[in-house]
């Protein structure tokens, strides 16, 4: 492989203020959200058109360099972390929105697209894109099929692959497809459902077709105050089991609460250790009969205060503070582990129980934030990683909470994928035949193995 | 000289598909033409792969043999208050939940929260070495390894034999009801439509029933329910009538059997988009064809005359740029029109099935 005669090529597509050589420029793509690792890229190219994407994967092909496609860096489990005299290709100046079809409810997007930029442009016609993760301030819709991204809005509604419809990419060995296309309705093998997902081990997507919903009539947006975190987990069991389907159902823990008021003041009830965010959504006569039904819930379920959003301020302020609360958390800890486990929603208050006690064993706070309605914890474990020590013991805490969520019979990631993170968690959910077959189909797609190498397999 | 393969346990799975060379599982055989094999291919029927393993109504989730009736499945999450929402056509003709995720095929009510492909968690099946693999998991948000239990959503038995799925449900409406809008031709149903879609109605099922007539469906609270219809009714300005109870029920379910298809006709599935309906359909009127558009006009099925040549219809959907799929019906070809991207398949065939013990697609 030659590193060198790869960037000789590449300065004929790129003039040199979108070719990135030096250690100052290629500073700022060696992390991602998980800033636990780090890794120089050999350099670091900023494509204009999807034509100049096909062209460099196809020299990183021939030279058999190594490539990161990278979005907004916003991965929490090290996805766009670049490879060891490998390159990245940053997708987000190739960020049009190509088309907006109202009457079909249809986008088409390239794929540095901002992930919120996609529903402002649908808003004016009644119409929003609904995954919503934290980030989706700045994160990419070519990252959020990448890793199948999710959101507070998945409950209802699904994750990124239950919204896209149709997908061009270039494959990692150069070969440029095309697969789904604009109906909700397909034949043949769910290659969209593959592709989304893949981690970025297939190649880079270069447009994205995707679904934008209606926006719902009417929101019935409640907090709900508790005196334990675990009541609270066991008030979403309840809801759960009742037949009502919000759109949204989110836990945060005391310590998250006085992040974000710290942040954003979004007037969340004070003294709770635990607060519920709950929302209806759906035409005004239907919500009006089901918020009846899960004030009774609420009510039953030992909630000390129960508060409801009076209008779309108040809504969007309760958003706000649950959005930002990761980063809020920046505001406790100078450093902090996100993760993104899953677990049946009966066990939730079990989970939260156990994660109290590892916390306590392991001597680090932990900071609970995470979609209930969906059994997809996300404890911030919380170290200061000058203190000698503290990362591995966070490490080892992360540990035990991911073996907790295998042994309920849970998942190991609900939304941020495996990517540098998990990978030797991955063959603890997934026996020696299940995991060469995902390699293989890995190879089938990248037979040199240069696209995104190292992320969920550490080995291909 | 055929044998009959009719495997009872996983392990004989297993080895039916390591001991012959061409192997194409079926379940209830409901959708005749996805499971006809050449004289070189060996049937393995899947009726004693049976059996719901685990339901948590509590979860909203169940996981059952690939064998199990549509049926069975349906009564059970009934008796809880829940139900498949993608709307799973042939149920009582039979079908089986394997044959329902390898055929990828949904109802008209899938409009409302997504068809099989977003209710599939995890799935296990024995690919074309013979190894059982397993993808995907039990609970419902996962984004651990491939996403392999929605690659086999559609794949037609071709790249697995399908043996246990783990899927979600949603809880079952209390009420349903049907307008039945009469519009004053396609094109004007057509427009009706995109309102309908656009709309925060929150609709079931969005149909037209050509030549003019559009179908929306509600469902939600009993109360809440003819209030929302008349307010419907108030806003698409033409004349509607009501369905309810037993006559609407039946109305859909006897759609989703596909009782309105006749005798002697050929049941394909053309994924459609809204735009193309009117000159999809003006190019079909030569062939006096039934035809029924679903899901806000993201589906189409026809009813393709037996003594018509199905290349006509081939030719017709290559010529719009479409694809289709014959269910059943005598037909000597599965796939119709644009190709699907067979490039990615060859990749995919290559990784599960490297001896080609599958039929192609």
């Amino acid at each position: 492989m030659s590193l060198s005669t790869l960037i000789t090529s590449l300065t004929q597509i790129y003039p040199h203020d979108r070719l990135l050589l030096n250690d100052g420029q290629l500073a700022s793509y060696e992390s991602d959200g998980l800033t636990a690792y780090a890794v120089r890229p050999g350099a670091v190219v900023l494509p204009e058109t999807a034509e100049e994407v096909i062209q460099t994967v196809r020299l990183c092909h021939q030279e058999n360099v190594p490539f990161v496609a990278r979005g907004s860096g916003t991965s929490l489990s090290g996805a766009s972390l670049p490879i060891e005299g490998g390159i990245v290709i940053a997708m987000n100046r190739l960020n049009r929105i190509l088309k907006i079809d109202t009457e079909q409810r249809i986008a088409v997007v390239e794929a540095g697209a901002i992930n919120l930029d996609v529903t402002r442009a649908a808003q004016p016609y009644g119409l929003y894109y609904a995954p919503d993760p934290s980030s989706q301030l700045i994160c990419t819709i070519g990252g959020n099929v990448a890793f199948n991204s999710g959101g507070a809005h998945c409950l209802k509604y699904g994750m990124t692959s239950n919204h896209v419809l149709g997908i061009k990419a270039v494959l990692a060995d150069g070969k440029v497809v095309q697969f789904g296309g604009e109906s909700l309705e397909s034949i043949g093998p769910d290659l969209i459902g593959l592709f989304v997902g893949s981690e970025g081990l297939f190649g880079v997507a270069l447009e994205v077709t995707l679904r934008l919903l209606p926006k719902a009539e009417c929101f019935h947006t409640v907090l709900a105050g508790y005196a334990t975190l675990e009541a609270a987990g066991d008030a979403v069991t309840s809801i759960v089991a009742s037949g009502l389907l919000p759109g949204a159902i989110e836990i945060m823990d005391r310590l998250a609460i006085e992040a974000a008021e710290a942040a954003v003041h979004a007037g969340y009830p004070q003294g709770a250790q635990a607060v519920l965010i709950v929302e209806l959504e759906g035409p005004s006569r239907q919500v009006d009969s089901e918020k009846i039904k899960l004030t009774e819930i609420l009510k039953q379920s030992g909630a000390m205060e129960i508060r409801v959003a009076a209008n779309e301020t108040e809504r969007m302020a309760v958003w706000k503070g649950r959005k930002s609360a990761f980063s809020a958390v920046g505001r406790l800890s100078p450093d902090y582990l996100v993760q993104d486990g899953v677990v049946p929603r009966g066990k939730l208050g079990e989970a939260l129980h156990r994660i109290r006690r590892l916390s306590e064993e392991h001597g680090l706070r932990v900071a609970n934030v995470f979609h209930a309605g969906d059994g997809n914890l996300h404890p911030l474990i919380l170290y200061n990683g000058r203190i000698e020590g503290e990362l591995e013991r966070a490490e080892n805490l992360a540990a035990h909470i991911v073996e907790m969520c295998i042994e309920m019979g849970g998942s190991i990631t609900g939304e941020h994928g495996i990517g540098m993170e998990k990978r030797e968690f991955l063959p603890r959910l997934f026996n020696h035949d299940d995991m060469t077959v995902m390699k293989r189909i890995r190879c089938g797609m990248d037979p040199k193995g240069i696209a995104n190498h190292g992320k969920m397999f550490p080995d291909i | 000289m055929k044998m009959s393969l009719k495997p009872s346990t996983i392990d004989e799975l297993q080895q039916c598909v390591q001991q012959h060379p061409r192997v194409l599982a079926r379940g209830a055989g409901t959708k005749s033409a996805l499971s006809r094999v050449d004289a070189t291919t060996q049937i393995i029927d899947m009726s004693d792969i049976r059996g719901i393993k685990e339901y948590e109504p509590n979860e909203f989730t169940f996981t059952a043999l690939a064998g199990t009736t549509l049926a069975e499945i349906d009564a059970l999450l009934a008796a809880q208050g829940q139900y498949l929402p993608f709307d799973p056509i042939l149920m009582q003709a039979g079908a089986t939940l394997g044959g329902a995720v390898a055929s990828g095929l949904n109802g008209s009510c899938r409009l409302r929260y997504g068809g099989i492909r977003d209710f599939l968690l995890g799935v296990c099946f024995v690919d074309g070495t013979g190894a059982l693999i397993k993808g995907g998991g039990r609970v419902v948000k996962n984004a651990a390894g491939f996403d392999l239990p929605k690659l086999m959503v559609g794949s037609l038995g071709r790249l697995g034999v399908l043996t246990e799925l783990t899927l979600k449900v949603f809880p079952r409406p209390n009420a349903r009801l049907t307008l039945r809008v009469t519009c004053s031709d396609l094109t004007d149903a057509v427009n009706k439509l995109y309102q309908s879609a656009s709309s925060t109605w929150e609709l079931e099922a969005l149909d037209i029933e050509p030549p003019a007539t559009l179908l929306l469906r509600i469902a939600g609270d009993e109360n809440a329910l003819r209030a929302r219809a008349q307010r419907i009714q108030n806003r698409i300005e033409r004349p509607a009538q009501v369905m309810t109870d037993a006559e609407e029920k039946d109305y859909w379910r006897s759609l989703a059997e596909m009782k309105w298809l006749g005798k002697n006709a050929i049941l394909v599935k053309v994924p459609m988009t809204p735009k193309r309906i009117a000159d999809f359909d003006a190019s079909l009127l030569s062939y006096s064809v039934m035809r029924r558009y679903c899901v806000a006009g993201n589906l189409a099925w026809l009813a393709w005359p037996v003594d018509r040549p199905l290349d006509a219809l081939h030719t017709l959907l290559l010529s719009m740029d479409l694809s289709g799929l014959v269910v059943f019906g005598p037909a000597n070809r599965i796939f119709l029109g644009k190709e699907i991207s067979q490039d990615l398949i060859r990749r995919v065939r290559k990784a599960l099935d490297p001896d080609q013990r599958f039929p192609e697609y």
